[in-house]
């Protein structure tokens, strides 16, 4: 760990919390400067590198130091805005990071395939926006900052979901609705920073929670978490309030897709758990009762349905986003349980998730480049005409049912082990119902690709056809991800586990 | 019952227009108006936090000029800061609070600046959702000729019925 503490000079190193937002930020506007698509990516990649860089490093500091506290602009905190970063958020930095990188990679031929050519600067600057967003919410500490970051990602996400509608104008609506769905939520999160305000006199989270813990609890904080909840849990794609997310996953660019699919429902989940563990109590009786009666049951709900909706979509990017709610499902069922070992599988399929969805919204995004199919049916055959993609859509499709030798059995046993020391048998039956049901999509899919006869052309067969190198690198390291985090586990493990004891052990 | 509400005047304007702004979001077919219920809708959240940074016999958040109260004055405004933002049910105490302090430390009571300065910020990011909004429902028209709900469904479903590309 020392060494990625020290390999930045040492005046970088101290400002990488501020430098984390700060360049991707500034990139954005270089980015909309380029005067084509190619200089555009460049300038995002530079940018995705520097960005899992500074992760790096400030993993490193994290876990040699301590908790590092940045106080922007010299202001000292409560007054001033300070960027924190601790066990809890930075596996989170570390994902953006290193998942937008590869992404990055992924993007150049799928992006110059699916966005006109005078628009992808400006799509890329529109990313990096949405990028430094997401950088921000995560490594902030302070609540109102939150908000703004949360918008600043979201507004960058409408415009680069609706960079789909060149090849379906779907995308459109699919933008416009995640849009009013997700301005009510940020709202929501927006009222419930006011109430918290209102109650404490004070935006910065730790400071909240420790004015929290002197003054108690009233109806204003109760109100206050509700809201809160409400809104991150509609970010977050918690079951109920997932409707916008099937579409804009469906009909977004596939590059958009994959980032976001591993990073932005992740990183609203993670403001949760923010909230409901250092700001207000996990001991606090309201919240104590939220985990049983609403996150528990609520993930378990959206883990049967939505796998279920998931089996019956014909379109294979639609799928797959159903499949996302549910995997929502099994982190909220994680967070319900309470316990720390319960939170840390919670955040272990987190990162899990992020390597598969991650990988298998690539694969999907390859066979849509190379012979623009998105339909279930239309995957006939993929295993023969693109093997090296359906190969790793395989592993990672694998991974999401959850079978060993991947990551997604790693992070399913840790929840059933959890899950068991709480006595939740019901949850467990859940799981193994889920894990049944995923199997059931998966296997749809993986059937068409490796059994269906590939479709012919005037007699015939369509001929192999390798997706881009740039496109088969970023798809192969997140598939092979999914295996050697198998049987390396400890790295995530020790991950999740302290950033579990970070926020659940007193702190 | 009616004392409550007296004493929470500003609330029940914000939550008519928070309502109002859901309903119509709600409600409403057109994207337009969709648009307009959730400006409404944020708008009333704008109101809801200057209304808190009201304090009983505060004045303006401007330190006085003359010399050496500056300073005096500066730890008066970051007390009621402090401790001012309680509004609703403990308005009234806050503001004593922060009068007791405030006297401590210079006469003058301030009211609290910071929710100004936070719904700077928070009108920006709705303005910028208001015109992503526009932008969208534009190209929306350009796509499909029509920006109503039903329509668009109608548009859309005839679409996946015949041959989709």
């Amino acid at each position: 760990m020392q060494f990625l503490a020290d390999f930045l000079p040492a005046g970088i190193a101290m400002h990488a919390p501020a430098l984390i937002v700060v360049i991707p930020l500034i990139m954005a506007a270089v980015s909309a400067l380029m005067p084509n698509g190619r200089l555009g990516w460049l300038v995002t990649l530079i940018t995705s590198a520097l960005v899992a860089i500074l992760a790096l490093n400030l993993l490193g500091q994290v876990a040699t130091q301590d908790v590092i506290s940045y106080h922007l602009g010299g202001w000292a905190p409560p007054l001033g805005i300070e960027y924190r970063v601790d066990m809890l958020n930075i596996p989170l930095l570390l994902l953006v990071g290193i998942v937008g990188f590869l992404c990055v990679i992924y993007a150049l031929p799928s992006v110059a395939d699916e966005i006109a050519e005078n628009k992808q600067a400006l799509f890329y600057s529109a990313f990096l926006v949405c990028f430094a967003g997401l950088l921000g919410v995560t490594i902030t500490g302070d609540a109102f900052n939150v908000f703004v970051f949360l918008e600043i990602s979201s507004i960058s996400t409408y415009v680069i979901i609706a960079m789909g509608a060149g090849k379906d104008r779907r995308a459109l609506t699919a933008s416009y609705n995640y849009l009013i769905l997700g301005t009510i939520g940020a709202t929501f999160f927006v009222i419930g920073v006011g109430f918290l305000y209102m109650a404490t006199g004070t935006l910065n989270m730790a400071d909240m929670a420790a004015i929290l813990e002197q003054t108690g609890h009233n109806r204003v904080t109760q109100a206050a978490f509700a809201f809160i909840v409400v809104g991150l849990g509609l970010k977050a794609a918690m079951f109920p309030l997932h409707l916008w997310l099937p579409n804009a996953y469906a009909f977004a660019p596939n590059f958009v897709t994959a980032f976001l699919a591993s990073t932005a429902t992740k990183v609203a989940f993670y403001a949760l758990i923010r909230f409901l563990f250092s700001v207000f109590h996990p001991d606090v009786s309201f919240v104590e009762m939220s985990f049983v009666w609403l996150f528990a049951v609520v993930g378990t709900i959206a883990m049967v349905v939505a796998s279920l909706q998931a089996v019956f979509q014909t379109d294979a990017r639609r799928l797959l986003a159903y499949s996302s709610v549910a995997q929502v499902g099994y982190m909220m069922l994680g967070l319900g349980m309470g316990t720390a070992s319960g939170l840390s599988a919670g955040l272990l399929h987190l990162m899990n998730h992020a390597l598969m969805k991650g990988a298998l919204f690539m694969a999907l995004g390859a066979f849509a480049l190379n012979f623009g199919v998105r339909r279930v049916k239309d995957l006939a055959g993929m295993g023969k005409t693109m093997p090296a993609s359906a190969s790793a859509f395989t592993i990672a499709g694998l991974s999401l049912v959850g079978v060993p030798l991947t990551v997604g059995f790693t992070s399913k046993w840790y929840l059933v082990t959890a899950a068991l020391e709480r006595g939740w048998w019901w949850a467990v039956a859940a799981l193994m119902l889920s894990s049944l049901l995923a199997l059931a999509y998966v296997a749809r899919l993986l059937s068409a690709i490796w059994m269906d006869a590939p479709p012919s052309h005037h007699g015939e067969l369509m001929q192999r056809r390798l997706a881009p190198w740039m496109v088969l690198v970023p798809m192969s390291l997140l598939a092979l991800a999914n295996v050697y985090f198998f049987f390396h586990a400890d790295p995530l493990v020790w991950l999740a586990r302290s950033a579990a004891d970070a926020v659940m052990g007193g702190n | 019952m009616l004392e409550i509400l007296a004493e929470r005047f500003n609330y029940i304007p914000i939550i008519i227009l928070m309502m109002i702004g859901l309903y119509v979001v709600i409600a409403t077919g057109n994207l337009v108006k969709r648009l307009v219920g959730l400006s409404l809708f944020q708008t009333s959240v704008f109101l809801l936090y200057i209304t808190i940074g009201k304090v009983f016999g505060g004045s303006p958040p401007i330190i006085a000029d003359d010399g050496h109260h500056g300073e005096d004055a500066g730890h008066g405004a970051e007390a009621v800061v402090a401790h001012g933002a309680d509004a609703g049910e403990h308005a009234a105490e806050a503001a004593d609070h922060a009068v007791d302090t405030a006297h401590q430390a210079a006469e003058i009571i301030y009211s609290n600046p910071l929710p100004h300065v936070l719904i700077l910020t928070a009108i920006v990011v709705g303005v910028a959702t208001l015109a992503v909004g526009l932008a969208l429902v534009v190209r929306i028209r350009e796509a499909y000729g029509t920006i109503e709900d039903d329509a668009l469904n109608a548009a859309d479903y005839s679409l996946e019925s015949g041959s989709a590309e």
